[in-house]
C-alpha cells in the first residue's frame, strides 16, 4: 500500500488548513462548495501543495473534451474495489479546485482526478500520475479555447517521454497524435461519432481516409493503432479477447466508451474487468447529467451537451419520436460566446419530435431549426415549454450554464 | 445557372469549416429550396478537384495551418479561377476572405500568396484578438440592412483600389485597419471577417447572392420572422456596453 506515510510538510499542513477554512467561509457565505477559492488560497500559500499531496497518491488523470467528469467517476468506482479513493467528483478541473479536492482525502490511496484539456500537461508534471486517460478532442468554445489541434500538440509535449501509462482513444485521431510521444500506451477502441475535426492529418496536414472504423493519412502513412482493448455493442473486449458485459444507468453509446475506457484503467492497477464494470452500475447520474426529475407531473431527463460532438452522442441516445425535446442554450462565458458552433450540429436527427427552445439564444436555436427546416416552438422558461409537452418523458438538452439554470429550476 | 438547377459549391469543409461555416451553405440551400429551386450542393474535399460549373462558392474560416494547406490545394487545383472566369459568384468568410487575396500571413509568419480574386493584402495584427459582436452599414450600392455578425480573428485586411468595402462598422472591427471598414467585394466576389454564420444573421446577403447567380432583381418573399427576431436581438446586444 502507498499509504501516506510521508507526513506533509508544516507549511503544506498550514497550507491545507487555511483551503479548508476558506472554502468552508466560502460555504457559509452561500458561495458554492468553495472548493476553488479554498484550493487557490492553499496554492497560493504553498504552491507545490498539488505536487506534495500527490506523492501519497497513486494518480489517474481523465482529460478529454467530453466524457471527462462521468468518466472519472467511473473510474473511482471501479478502483473502490483495491482501496479508498479521492477524487474531484464535482468537475472542479483546474489546479485549485483539484489541489482542494485531494487535500480532502487524507486517507486515500488513489486521486482520480479530471483535468481541463488546458492544464494537462502542467498537471501531469505536478502529480506523477500513474495512469492517464484520454478520451476525445474536438471543437469546444471557439472564442477563447485554443486550437483543437493546438492542444493535441501541447498533450504530445507534455507527454513525450512520460512515464505514466496512458490509456487512450485509438479512434480519435487527435487523440493517437496526442498519446504516441509516450512510450507506454494502451490503445482502446472507444469509437467516436463526430468526425468533423480530424479530417486533416495532425502529422503532416494530409487528407485523412476514413474506411468504415479504420482511418490513415494517404500522404504520412500516421495511422490507428491497433487497440488492445475495445468497445463492441455493449461489451468490453479486454486484451485476451475476452467479452464483458457492460451494465450502466448511464444512458448511451458514449457513456459505454467511457466505461470501455475506465475498465482499462482499473486493470492498470490490477482491477479485473467483472469487478470494474460491476461497480460502475452503481453510478447513476453524475454532477445532474443524465438525472430523471419529476417536474410538473412529467419526467425530465437532464441531458448535457455543450459542443456539436456532445450533441450529436446525446441525440443517439434520446427516446425515438414522438418524445418531446426541450433544447437550451445560452452563450455566458462558460460557455464561449459564438454560437456558430449550433450550426455544426445536424438538428435533422430530431426530425419527428416535437421541439420547444429556450434558453438566453433561443432565437439563434429558433433560425437552425427554421433552416434544418424542423418543427418548434420558441418558449420563455422551462415551465412554459414543459406545460406545451404532454405527460411523460421529456428529454431537456442544454449546454453548460443553461444545464446549469435547469438544474436550478428544478430543484436538482 | 444552367439546367434549371442551382449548384452550391462548398470549398474544402474538411480544412476550412471551424466556425459553423455549414451554415452559410445551408442557409442559401433552404432559401433557393423556398423559392422552388432545384439545389444541388456540392462539398468539396481538399484532395478533390474544384468542379467549374458551379453557381455559388462558399469558402469558410478555419486556423492558421489549415488555411495555409487551403491555399496551396486551391492554387495547385485553379479550379476556382476558372469558376469565377464562367461568372461564379464567391462567398468567403475570414481565412477563406485572407486566401481570395493578394497574400495573407501563414501559420509559419511568412507571407503566403493567395488567389488574387480580390483586390485584397492581409496582414497579422498587433494588436489583440478581435473577438465580439459587430454591426455595420452594408454599402449602400448593395440595398440592404444593417450587417450583423460575430468577429474572431487577428488578421488585419488592406483593401486595393478594385475591391469596394462591404460595409462600415458601427461597433466592432472587421478589417482592423482602422478606417472602419469590414469586408471586400467586386462584382462577383465577396469577403468579410463575419462568422455567425453570417447569412444566418443577414439572410438578405443569402438572397442577394441567390439574385445575383440567377441573374435576377427580385425573388418571392420568405417568412423571415425568425431570422428577424434574431437579427434584433443581436444589434441590440452589440450596442449594449460590454
Amino acid at each position: 500500500m502507498t499509504g501516506n506515510s510521508d507526513p506533509l510538510s508544516p507549511r503544506a499542513k498550514l497550507a491545507v488548513t487555511a483551503g479548508k477554512a476558506v472554502a468552508a467561509a466560502s460555504r457559509a457565505a452561500g458561495r458554492g462548495s468553495g472548493s476553488v477559492i479554498g484550493g487557490k488560497v492553499a496554492l497560493k500559500l504553498d504552491p507545490d501543495l498539488l505536487a506534495r499531496l500527490a506523492q501519497h497518491l497513486d494518480v489517474v488523470l481523465v482529460s478529454a473534451t467530453n466524457g471527462k467528469t462521468t468518466t472519472t467517476r467511473l473510474i473511482a468506482e471501479a478502483l473502490g474495489a483495491a482501496g479508498p479513493v479521492v477524487s474531484n467528483a464535482l468537475g472542479a478541473n483546474m489546479p485549485a479546485g483539484i489541489t482542494s479536492a485531494l487535500a480532502g482525502g487524507s486517507d486515500a490511496r488513489y486521486g482520480v482526478i479530471e483535468v481541463d484539456e488546458k492544464y494537462l500537461a502542467g498537471v501531469a508534471r505536478d502529480t506523477d500520475p500513474k495512469c492517464i486517460a484520454l478520451l476525445n478532442l474536438s471543437r469546444d468554445q471557439l472564442d477563447r479555447a485554443a486550437e483543437t489541434r493546438m492542444l493535441a500538440e501541447n498533450w504530445r509535449e507534455g507527454l513525450a517521454g512520460s512515464k505514466s501509462v496512458v490509456v487512450a482513444n485509438a479512434d480519435d485521431p487527435l487523440v493517437v497524435w496526442a498519446a504516441s510521444s509516450s512510450p507506454n500506451v494502451i490503445w482502446v477502441a472507444a469509437g467516436q461519432m463526430w468526425k468533423d475535426d480530424a479530417w486533416s492529418c495532425p502529422s503532416c496536414g494530409g487528407v485523412m481516409q476514413r474506411p468504415g472504423d479504420d482511418w490513415f493519412c494517404g500522404e504520412c502513412g500516421f495511422r490507428r493503432p491497433t487497440p488492445s482493448w475495445a468497445l463492441s455493442g455493449d461489451h468490453v473486449l479486454d486484451p485476451h479477447g475476452s467479452a464483458w458485459p457492460i451494465h450502466l444507468q448511464l444512458p448511451g453509446r458514449a457513456n459505454k466508451a467511457n466505461a470501455a475506457s475506465s475498465a482499462a484503467v482499473a486493470a492498470v492497477f490490477g482491477v479485473p474487468p467483472q469487478v470494474a464494470l460491476e461497480r460502475m452500475y452503481q453510478v447513476q447520474a453524475v454532477a445532474g447529467r443524465y438525472d430523471v426529475v419529476q417536474f410538473q407531473q412529467r419526467d425530465l431527463r437532464l441531458l448535457l451537451a455543450k459542443n456539436p460532438a456532445g450533441w450529436l452522442e446525446t441525440f443517439s441516445l434520446i427516446d425515438p419520436p414522438p418524445t418531446p425535446v426541450i433544447l437550451s442554450v445560452n452563450a455566458r462565458g462558460a460557455d464561449g460566446t459564438d454560437t456558430s458552433w449550433l450550426w455544426d450540429v445536424d438538428y435533422t436527427r430530431l426530425t419527428g419530435h416535437p421541439i420547444c427552445v429556450i434558453g438566453d439564444r433561443k432565437l439563434d436555436l429558433a433560425v437552425r431549426l427554421e433552416v434544418a427546416n424542423q418543427n418548434f416552438q420558441v418558449c420563455d422558461n422551462l415551465d412554459q415549454a414543459v406545460s406545451m409537452s404532454p405527460h411523460g418523458r421529456i428529454e431537456v438538452i442544454a449546454n453548460y450554464t443553461a444545464f446549469q439554470d435547469l438544474r436550478r429550476r428544478v430543484g436538482n | 445557372m444552367s439546367d434549371n438547377q442551382l449548384r452550391i459549391v462548398w470549398i474544402y469543409p474538411d480544412l476550412l469549416s471551424t466556425y459553423g461555416d455549414q451554415g452559410n451553405a445551408l442557409v442559401i440551400e433552404r432559401r433557393a429550396r423556398q423559392r422552388g429551386l432545384d439545389v444541388a450542393r456540392l462539398d468539396v474535399r481538399s484532395d478533390q478537384a474544384i468542379p467549374t460549373s458551379g453557381d455559388i462558392y462558399l469558402i469558410g474560416g478555419g486556423e492558421d495551418r489549415p488555411q495555409r494547406l487551403a491555399a496551396e490545394r486551391l492554387r495547385r487545383d485553379g479550379g476556382l479561377h476558372r469558376a469565377v472566369g464562367n461568372g461564379a459568384i464567391v462567398f468567403s468568410v475570414c481565412a477563406g476572405y485572407q486566401i481570395l487575396g493578394h497574400e495573407f500571413i501563414n501559420d509559419l509568419g511568412q507571407r503566403e500568396p493567395g488567389l488574387g480574386l480580390l483586390d485584397v493584402v492581409s496582414v497579422r495584427g498587433e494588436g489583440a484578438r478581435c473577438v465580439g459582436d459587430v454591426l455595420a452599414d452594408i454599402d449602400p450600392r448593395l440595398g440592404l440592412p444593417p450587417l450583423t455578425g460575430f468577429e474572431n480573428h487577428q488578421g488585419v485586411t488592406h483593401l486595393g483600389p478594385t475591391a469596394r468595402p462591404f460595409a462600415n462598422v458601427r461597433l466592432g472591427n472587421g478589417n482592423g485597419t482602422g478606417d472602419g471598414t469590414e469586408g471586400a467585394y467586386n462584382d462577383t466576389v465577396f469577403g468579410t471577417y463575419m462568422h455567425g454564420p453570417v447569412l444566418a444573421r443577414n439572410p438578405l446577403i443569402a438572397d442577394l447572392l441567390l439574385k445575383l447567380a440567377l441573374d435576377v432583381n427580385a425573388l418571392p418573399p420568405t417568412d423571415d420572422r425568425w431570422y428577424e427576431a434574431l437579427r434584433n436581438e443581436r444589434i441590440a446586444a452589440a450596442q449594449q456596453p460590454a
